[in-house]
């Protein structure tokens, strides 16, 4: 179906999101590569992204601690090391002052923890009802090391395929505290910046393409990276790293973990390497790092191994997976 | 609960190498939307021979709800719609409710009625009533609390609908052949199993109630095979860890008391009667019905000319067999009803199936 | 057509319930089953307690499955 209008589901990162980006941004900017960070030079690489939330606070973050580990994530997963952050504000009018400084202490402390420096910003006033709250807007540098690139291109068959631990956290997270499910204790967010825990796998195993998995979750972020390749990937669904309550608020809505957004989870496609996942594990965010598949020439596309032994293929979804009843 | 006996790979292969000797052909309707999606997710279609076909039936409430509902919807102001998730990317002749919300209109997702209860303590509510006997007893109950509180700002909209009636409707049709049921669990948690006992008496159907785990479908055909093998059809109950003879009567008597049958137009299979359930006159004022005087025509021809949807929902085709399937018709462009739902056949097909 | 989830009934009110989910808690409608007692488990479909699960059937399933893993193959 063609919408004439922006519905919700343009904003998920799933089919939608790509049809919109390509016909009307991409198109226009004549951008031919679409990728989270973008070199600008042989050292250097830049990201953007903008941060919209409901609730603005909720268990495990805030729209300032996202606004500011998304966008170091984005340019950690080129393997660049996150240095300055730039930050543009839209503000609704009659927006407590006392929220806005809550909101820009989480962000330098986030910052802080993370090595980065936040420098500049900027900020709009919009009136009353034209806003919801606040929307943040958040720009970041990196500089390359000296080591390979990380690249697409450098995934091959029998490249392993690890995360830093569960699944699907800060969607429920954000799901319970927006529509009031009420669940005890609230889940949390998994919001962080994964910037050191990178420079740490890069250093530890041979390293070849890292992405983040924010909207559309794993299998959606699969999908898009071997979109153009010969290549097929099987993960096990032994092997997922999915917390017990993830499951159970899946369970109850009918959600599938393995399309859900995380906020502080990467893959990474590596060469097989004990080393790593001990590594890893040494970093708070990456407790639960595990293997969970591997790229192979068996299938093309994304598979899992079920529990049961079959092969289930996994599809991009058109738009954000829904509550369901049914 | 530990779930995981259920899934159990070596037990689940047991009955997979047993199935495997069946050599004569034999169709089989799951007719639930979530038997659908769990067959689906667990890859289980693969699993099973040649011999042995899986055909998803009608029992998606998204799919069999007429796309009038969704216009009738559009058509309201100043009032805000409460709805299950399932529903939000319908299309109706304007749009979906998803587009209706980008035109303004105040369209929630919730999770239970109860929340749509709770959102009419502040504004006027229509909480669109889809679902089968799993759902109905709930919102049943809703409307009877809203109606000893006096929370005049809540109505339902009702497009409630009822299995066995419709399961009735579909055997008599000459076009559908079937030799199997794989019968809705949950439905049957509240309806009870022997309300099933015409099919085999009537039709000579074998029939077996089935929970969603992999296990429990699988052992279900293989209960339906048994019942071909002995040629004694029957209504058989795998799922005994919930499903009763009779039911849940405590249910049931939510549902009578707020509710009463009636004749009811089901996408694709076309007006059953008594199958399903309207508001009863001493609840009235939650009849969002008659509170916005909103009137459906059935009448409207919706479905794409070339659209097969009715075909698959009797299980007369497979979804690859529509001529529109991955063609035109796909999840980012569903032209009928089993596309649009997330656990229509065609979308599940999309999905789970290559 | 309908999804359903277990849950361990932990604290009732009259026609309320908590449940536990897996670490994680939940109210619950026990309109129709105004029998459970703490400790029982729930099926749970939005919002309302459907039925008590019953363990004891569950593990007769199971136990079934166990003894026919090695019983006769279908002939056909």
């Amino acid at each position: 179906m063609e919408h004439k209008k922006i519905i919700l589901g343009h904003g998920s990162g799933a089919g939608l999101t790509h049809k919109l980006i390509s016909e009307v941004f991409a198109q226009t900017f004549k951008i031919n590569h679409l990728d989270d960070a973008c070199k600008i030079s042989d050292k250097m690489v830049i990201s953007t992204d903008s941060y919209v939330v409901n609730p603005l606070f909720f268990p495990g973050g805030d729209i300032g601690k996202l606004s500011v580990s998304g966008t170091i994530n984005d340019v950690a997963m080129s393997g660049a090391r996150p240095t300055f952050l730039v930050a543009g504000f839209i503000i609704e009018e009659g927006f407590e002052i006392s929220a806005l400084q809550k909101i820009v202490c989480s962000m330098q402390k986030t910052a802080q923890q993370a090595g980065v420096q936040i420098i500049a910003g900027d900020t709009k006033v919009v009136e009353k009802g034209k806003g919801d709250g606040i929307y943040i807007s958040t720009t970041g540098v990196g500089i390359l090391g000296d080591g390979d690139e990380l690249s697409v291109n450098r995934i091959q068959v029998g490249d392993k395929l690890v995360v830093n631990g569960t699944l699907g956290d800060h969607a429920v997270a954000i799901i319970n505290a927006r529509d009031r499910l009420e669940l005890d204790p609230p889940p949390m967010s998994d919001c962080c910046a994964l910037n050191n825990l990178v420079q740490a796998m890069l250093k530890s195993a041979e390293v070849k393409f890292l992405r983040d998995l924010t909207r559309g979750g794993l299998a959606t972020i699969l999908n898009e990276v071997i979109e153009n390749s010969d290549v097929g990937i099987i993960i096990s669904e032994e092997l997922l790293p999915i917390k017990q309550s993830v499951s159970a608020v899946c369970g109850l809505l009918g959600l599938d973990p393995l399309y859900l957004a995380n906020e502080g989870k990467l893959v990474g496609f590596v060469s097989e390497d004990e080393r790593l996942l001990d590594e890893m594990k040494k970093h708070n965010c990456a407790r639960d790092a595990a293997i969970i598949g591997e790229v192979t020439d068996e299938v093309k596309g994304v598979y899992l191994r079920t529990t049961v032994g079959s092969l289930r293929p996994l599809p991009i979804l058109n738009s954000d997976p829904l509550p369901r009843i049914c | 609960m530990d779930l995981s006996k259920y899934r159990h790979p070596e037990l689940v292969s047991n009955i997979v190498d047993k199935l495997a000797r069946w050599k004569e052909p034999v169709k089989f309707m799951e007719v639930c939307g979530s038997h659908t999606m769990a067959i689906g997710q667990w890859g289980l279609r693969k699993l099973l021979p040649d011999s042995i076909k899986l055909i998803s039936g009608p029992g998606c409430p998204v799919c069999v709800t007429p796309s009038c509902v969704i216009d009738a919807l559009f058509s309201l102001e100043g009032v805000t719609i409460a709805t299950f998730g399932d529903l939000l990317h319908v299309p109706g002749s304007r749009g979906t409710l998803a587009d209706a919300r980008a035109n303004g209109l105040d369209v929630r997702l919730v999770y239970s009625s109860l929340e749509a209860l709770e959102l009419s303590k502040e504004r006027e509510t229509i909480f669109v009533g889809i679902g089968f006997e799993t759902t109905i007893p709930g919102i049943a109950q809703t409307i009877q609390i809203a109606k000893k509180e006096n929370l005049s700002g809540f109505s339902v909209l009702p497009i409630f609908k009822t299995i066995p009636p419709a399961l009735d409707a579909l055997l008599s049709s000459e076009e559908v052949d079937i030799d199997g049921l794989i019968l809705p669990g949950h439905v049957s948690v509240i309806i009870g199993w022997k309300v099933y006992s015409f099919i085999p008496r009537k039709y000579g159907t074998s029939c077996v109630v089935a929970g969603f785990e992999p296990l429990d479908i699988m052992v279900a055909i293989e209960r339906l095979i048994n019942q071909i093998e002995t040629n004694s059809p029957r209504v058989d109950n795998e799922y005994t860890r919930v499903v009763t003879p009779d039911g849940n009567l405590k249910a049931q008597e939510f549902m009578q008391q707020v509710l009463q049958p009636t004749d009811t137009y089901w996408r694709g299979l076309g007006l059953i009667p008594n199958s399903g359930l309207k508001i009863r006159d001493e609840y009235a004022r939650f009849d969002a019905a008659k509170k916005y005087d909103i009137t459906l025509d059935f009448g409207k021809n919706e479905d794409n000319i070339n659209c097969r949807c009715a075909d698959v929902l009797k299980g007369k085709l497979t979804p690859p067999q529509c001529p529109l399937f991955k063609t035109e018709c796909h999840p980012h462009n569903p032209l009928g009803p089993c596309m649009v739902s997330s656990e229509g056949s065609c979308a599940a097909y999309y999905k789970y199936e290559t | 057509m309908c999804i359903a989830i277990p849950g361990k009934l932990i604290k009732k009110e009259e026609d309320k319930g908590i449940v536990d989910l897996g670490g994680i808690t939940k109210e619950i409608s026990l309109a129709f089953i105004p029998q459970a007692v703490e400790n029982d488990w729930i099926l749970i479909h939005t919002g309302f307690g459907l039925e008590i699960i019953s363990e004891t059937e569950a593990q007769n399933t199971i136990e079934i499955l166990q003894e026919a893993y090695h019983s006769d193959p279908i002939q056909k």
